[in-house]
């Protein structure tokens, strides 16, 4: 079995990433997965978190915020809404970005207000845990 | 007979109406460049977004739980045309297209007795709606000071969009844009994005996979996702069509302008030599007389 696979990261507004991985790390919408060559196909939505992609010579970071991932037995793409790649984004950035989400949270109706209360939780954590 | 004067001022004024035109046909043509690249890097992501809805839709879709963006509301009387037109002018037919096609369709729906709201996206179809649909009228989105569509525009659209569906206010939403062909040819569309209509995947596959969190929960999370998705493409689309419209009308402006200047040359010439010749014979009948 091929110890690679194809991995895609795109966003609405570019495509940032293809290019054969050995291991990807998703936030995924119910906890961190890591996903290797010849995992079972899945669909998973994303928390705003790092996806860390394993490739022959190095690691490189992501950040995205919302979006899902379709994670094949020899192909991972994440379909983020946004996404930056690690070294791009500052926590000056992520911080207008939690504002936002804020505010969002308060104005929003009662029926969504549990799902964006998490999101900006999830994007506290997420800025905390930044260098 | 206009003088010698005038049509030298006429010449110059065409001149510089032609030096205008030309310009702007170079910012379009730049423009458009750009609009298509970035129709281009948005392209992957919206195939494969619709690609996993679509395989989405098709498992969950038939089920009676399925989502009212999916299935929707179990009616069709009121329906909402978002009407996405450009800011500015000067670029041929465009903007008149779609408002045409809008109209069209505002018509023909009312006509079937069905309730007709209208949203507008950009200043120049809504002046170009207002006087037959103006009462319509439901909101209006202004783009004048975005420099370069982004998703965060097409999300607050949709967001603008789905509030209202959420509160009942239609059934039906309908986008209309212009589907960029080339410079020259740019085809007015309507698409419907409420309830979501989707080609269907023919592969099995999409049951094969692992769902997490579950198919429903993550189709009612994708579906108001595919509505910004949908509309940032059309945002896109729009664009790159608008600067292809402006580009094409500009260069036949520029012709004009050149094929105009030609004519009044010649006629300034043809008179300039009219007014010697004139001359000539006042000065040869009066020697003569002597």
């Amino acid at each position: 079995m091929a110890n690679v696979m194809q991995f895609d990261l795109v966003s609405p507004e570019r495509s940032l990433a293809s290019f054969e991985a050995t291991a990807v790390q998703i936030p995924g919408a119910e906890g961190d997965l890591t996903a290797m060559p010849g995992h079972s196909p899945m669909l998973t939505s994303l928390r705003p978190g790092v996806v860390r992609v394993q490739t022959a010579d190095g690691e490189k970071d992501y950040v995205v915020t919302r979006g899902f991932a379709e994670i094949s037995a020899d192909s991972i793409s994440v379909i983020a809404e946004h996404a930056h790649k690690g070294e791009e984004i500052t926590k000056a950035d992520l911080e207008d970005v939690i504002a936002d989400a804020r505010k969002a949270a308060q104005e929003a109706p009662e029926e969504h207000k549990v799902g964006a209360e998490k999101f900006v939780s999830d994007l506290e954590h997420l800025a905390e845990n930044m260098v | 007979m206009p003088s010698l004067k005038d049509l030298k001022n006429r010449i110059e004024s065409v001149k510089n109406t032609r030096k205008i035109t030309k310009a702007m046909q170079m910012v379009a043509a730049a423009k458009l460049r750009r609009a298509q690249e970035a129709a281009e890097q948005s392209r992957p992501y919206t195939e494969r977004f619709n690609a996993v809805l679509g395989g989405l839709a098709a498992s969950v879709g038939g089920s009676e739980t399925a989502p009212k963006l999916l299935a929707g509301t179990g009616s069709d009387q009121t329906h909402l045309l978002v009407v996405m037109t450009a800011e500015r002018g000067l670029c041929g037919g465009f903007n008149a297209n779609i408002a045409k096609l809008a109209r069209a369709k505002a018509a023909e729906l009312k006509a079937e007795g069905k309730t007709v709201k209208v949203l507008t996206v950009g200043k120049k179809g809504r002046d170009a709606i207002k006087r037959e649909l103006g009462d319509d009228f439901v909101g209006h989105v202004d783009l004048t000071e975005v420099k370069r569509v982004g998703y965060d525009d097409a999300q607050g659209i949709a967001r603008d969009i789905l509030v209202r569906f959420d509160a009942g206010e239609f059934d039906v939403a309908t986008i209309f844009y212009a589907k960029f062909v080339n410079v020259v040819s740019q085809i007015p569309t309507e698409q419907q994005i409420i309830p979501a209509a989707f080609e269907a995947a023919e592969d099995g596959a999409s049951s094969l996979y692992d769902y997490e969190p579950s198919e429903e929960a993550l189709l009612a999370d994708l579906l108001p996702r595919g509505v910004a998705t949908q509309i940032f493409a059309a945002l896109l689309e729009n664009g790159a069509s608008e600067q292809g419209a402006r580009m094409s009308a500009m260069d036949n402006a520029t012709r004009n302008a050149g094929d105009m200047i030609d004519k009044l040359t010649i006629e300034f010439n043809r008179s300039r030599q009219a007014v010697i010749t004139n001359e000539l014979i006042e000065i040869i009948s009066g020697a003569e007389a002597l």
